[in-house]
């Protein structure tokens, strides 16, 4: 914190002849620029006025978008830096506009993505008295944030931006948040810029350590049924190439976790599909029978694991993780590699012997037939019935080649895009993973498409997540941002139902939803949109979606209570996947 | 099984630490038995002793998110053999109760205790000891009229060699390390 001394805060007047002096505004976004960033999500008020007014100077070199929400800002955020690499900026106003944001915040960090939040705050002099807009940003970021902290004063602004530049992106990213009183915005300072690589009580660079990792070849080089589990950590770290040569010198089957998903093609031969509650049958089933787990940058969430005290029952595991809180938090591991999963993974492929695990892998063959079978042909290729959330995904797979950036929602909307997607390249899946927050899709989608505008960006919405943020229709309004909305609409809360469908004796309560026309909502936001009801319109009407230069809105009405299959019950065992009602 | 462990933090001075480490103890559900904080003897390094009751497998998975913090420096975990720690009693008793008792050369020889101020009123008792020492003063002192007690928490010195500056030279280079030409 930069709570330096009242003598030390004092500007030195002798410098101050003949170098020109800046506001704190203008100091922020000078920050900015020399931190490299183009683009801002966020809304004004009243205390964060200073900055807006001095953002007009800066037209072309940063571009401010204005969303309709600040949560909008902060999903959109998010998204822009999941596809960019960059981190996200976003800026919102004291009090409301600061906690508006903040599940904007709980959704980065739980999926350790770098969003700098720029908040304003009243008055430093009025700190602490409920003062109009006050409200404790700090104090309630505090538990969301990687790192948070108050300026004060103007001169501070630089050393705060540098470190929440270095803090989020640096180590396991995280949401940071800056929150610069209003008299600290307007008070000059001369402005000097250096950018931070060090904090004392922080270092995010850990030394490989080697010993771990010869004990882990040891064990992959007589593993008999070795799986590696690759998460978010894979894509964060850039190491998609490291784990590609890994996976193809070892022979040893990948599954991935749900952000995981794009850090390892879904074609490859040695891709055995999605990890978890709705994941592929063969993963889930087989953890059980793995004898050794390489986990590489992910972290044992409970939608990953189902019943601890039956997961990895007959695995040793060997846990790479770069963050070492997450290393023994919910299962206990056998080798502990607290690294970089991109170094790891270099040092361990040099120490490894080329092998193959036919017989293993003609495991999860058999799993993917009966998965198949049972499961994704009905909801792929289904020949009658209503429309279903799979074949649209599916179809969306094949007509852009794999090749789109895919945004979701949350609920059934995110678990059929998952599932169904076939990804090639990565980073090109944007969800909410950890929070599961209902109404990330259309923000997540506009923020990915103005990172990525090179890149077609489809985002699938439910019926329900739509209508939280669906204001942000005004964001593409304004900014003609061309990203592709899918509506898979069955007029319920779909998870939800299933839910009471399995576990609640089908007691419907408050999931069904009386909708508005969204073709209409659409087009009254210059959006061109149109509803399928009927399978034999839906490709044409894809197929007219994905070529429109603009923006658009394809609603498809799904079958009213489809449910996502297979799935691990909460509280069963990965082995215990079902894969029908 | 529940023991007693004494958690040694040291941090920068970051105005909110606490508010950040005491979260970690909420969310599990953990609660803090003692607590004291001040400087360290490395200038403007801040160690906070905190003693808790929790299992070996649960205070290693605070720790952890502990040192995760920012601004945290170094965490350590003891249990009460690994260190030698005191904590410091204050208890104010009626004059008259310890008059009539006749106690007063018996408790200044046993209990190995100061007194601090005397007045026809009361007498002020310090105690420094462990909390069992302090526990069974107070139930000595308990039927001569005990005005007030107060307690401070623990402080606690760790029996390992190795101190904090050294892993704080270690920090710095390791920074001296990364800053080659190399990073960006």
């Amino acid at each position: 914190m930069y709570m330096k001394t009242e003598k030390e805060t004092e500007p030195i007047m002798a410098e101050v002849n003949g170098i020109e002096r800046i506001t704190g505004a203008e100091a922020l976004l000078n920050c900015l620029v020399e931190e490299g960033v183009d683009t801002i999500f966020g809304y004004p008020g009243g205390a964060i006025m200073p900055v807006y007014d001095k953002l007009m100077d800066y037209e072309g070199r940063l571009l401010h978008i204005l969303t309709r929400h600040e949560q909008g800002a902060a999903h959109a955020a998010q998204a822009y830096a999941m596809v960019t690499g960059k981190p996200g900026i976003c800026f919102a106003t004291s009090g409301p506009g600061a906690t508006n944001l903040v599940t904007g915040i709980a959704n980065a960090f739980l999926d350790s993505v770098p969003v700098v939040f720029i908040t304003a705050q009243v008055v430093s002099s009025l700190i602490g008295t409920d003062a109009f807009q006050e409200t404790d940003i700090i104090g309630v970021s505090m538990p969301v944030t990687k790192w948070n902290c108050q300026v004060k004063k103007s001169q501070d602004i630089p050393e705060a931006v540098a470190k929440a530049f270095y803090i989020a992106k640096s180590g396991r990213p995280g949401p940071v948040l800056v929150d610069i009183t209003k008299d600290a915005q307007l008070e000059k300072l001369q402005f000097k810029y250096k950018k931070c690589d060090y904090i004392r009580s922080y270092n995010p660079h850990i030394p490989l350590h080697t010993k771990a990792l010869e004990s882990a070849a040891i064990m992959i080089n007589h593993a008999e049924r070795p799986l590696i589990l690759a998460g978010h950590g894979i894509l964060i770290s850039g190491a998609e190439n490291e784990l590609k040569e890994f996976v193809e010198k070892t022979g040893i089957p990948v599954a991935s976790t749900l952000l995981g998903l794009s850090g390892f093609p879904s074609n490859h031969r040695l891709f055995t599909g999605m990890l978890g509650m709705h994941g592929n049958y063969g993963p889930n089933l087989l953890t059980n029978e793995a004898d050794l787990i390489i986990a590489v940058g992910m972290r044992f969430d409970d939608r990953v694991t189902g019943n601890l005290k039956k997961y990895a029952t007959k695995a040793t595991i060997i846990h790479i993780e770069i963050d070492e809180a997450e290393i023994n938090k919910n299962v206990i591991v056998d080798v502990e590699i607290n690294n970089d999963a991109k170094e790891a993974l270099k040092y361990l492929t040099a120490l490894v012997k080329p092998n193959s695990f036919e017989k293993w892998i003609r495991e999860f063959r058999i799993c993917d037939k009966t998965e198949y079978e049972k499961v994704i042909k009905p909801e792929t290729k289904p020949e009658e019935g209503e429309l279903r959330m799979g074949e649209v995904v599916s179809l969306i797979s094949e007509l852009t080649k794999g090749d789109a950036i895919i945004v979701t929602d949350v609920g059934q909307n995110q678990m059929y895009a998952a599932r169904y997607y076939k990804f090639k390249h990565p980073n090109s899946f944007v969800t909410s993973g950890g929070m599961g927050t209902m109404g990330f899709g259309l923000p997540a989608g506009i923020g990915a498409k103005i990172g990525r505008p090179d890149k077609q960006v489809v985002t699938f919405v439910g019926d329900g997540g739509f209508q939280m943020t669906i204001q942000e229709l005004g964001t593409i309004l304004q900014y003609k941002v061309p990203v592709k909305i899918v509506v898979l609409n069955n007029n319920y809360l779909g998870m939800v139902r299933q839910w009471q469908d399995m576990f609640f004796d089908k007691n419907y309560a408050s999931t069904e939803l009386i909708n508005p026309d969204f073709v209409m909502i659409s087009k009254a936001y210059g959006i061109p949109s149109k509803k399928v009801w009927n399978r034999e319109d839906l490709k044409s009407s894809i197929e007219e979606m994905l070529s429109s230069e603009e923006a658009y809105v394809l609603e498809v009405a799904i079958e009213k209570e489809g449910n996502v299959f297979p799935m691990v019950e909460p509280g069963a065992s990965v082995s215990d996947i079902r894969l029908h009602y | 099984m529940k023991q007693e462990f004494t958690i040694s933090l040291f941090t920068e001075d970051h105005i909110g630490i606490l508010g950040q480490i005491t979260i970690i103890l909420t969310r599990r559900q953990i609660n803090i038995d003692s607590f004291t904080a001040s400087e360290s003897a490395v200038k403007g390094v801040y160690l906070l002793t905190i003693v808790v009751k929790t299992t070996s497998e649960m205070i290693q998975k605070v720790a952890r998110q502990m040192e995760k913090l920012i601004d945290v420096l170094k965490v350590f975990v003891h249990t009460s053999d690994q260190i030698i720690y005191q904590e410091i009693a204050l208890f104010k008793v009626s004059t008259s109760g310890l008059m009539s008792g006749n106690i007063i050369d018996e408790i200044v020889r046993t209990y190995n205790v100061r007194i601090l101020e005397v007045s026809p009123e009361y007498m002020v008792i310090e105690k420094t000891g462990h909390r069992s020492e302090i526990n069974e003063l107070l139930v000595h002192l308990e039927p001569y009229g005990l005005l007030q007690f107060a307690k401070s928490g623990r402080v606690a010195i760790t029996k390992q060699v190795r101190e904090l500056s050294s892993y704080l030279k270690e920090m710095d280079e390791a920074n001296r390390f990364k800053t080659e030409p190399t990073m960006n």
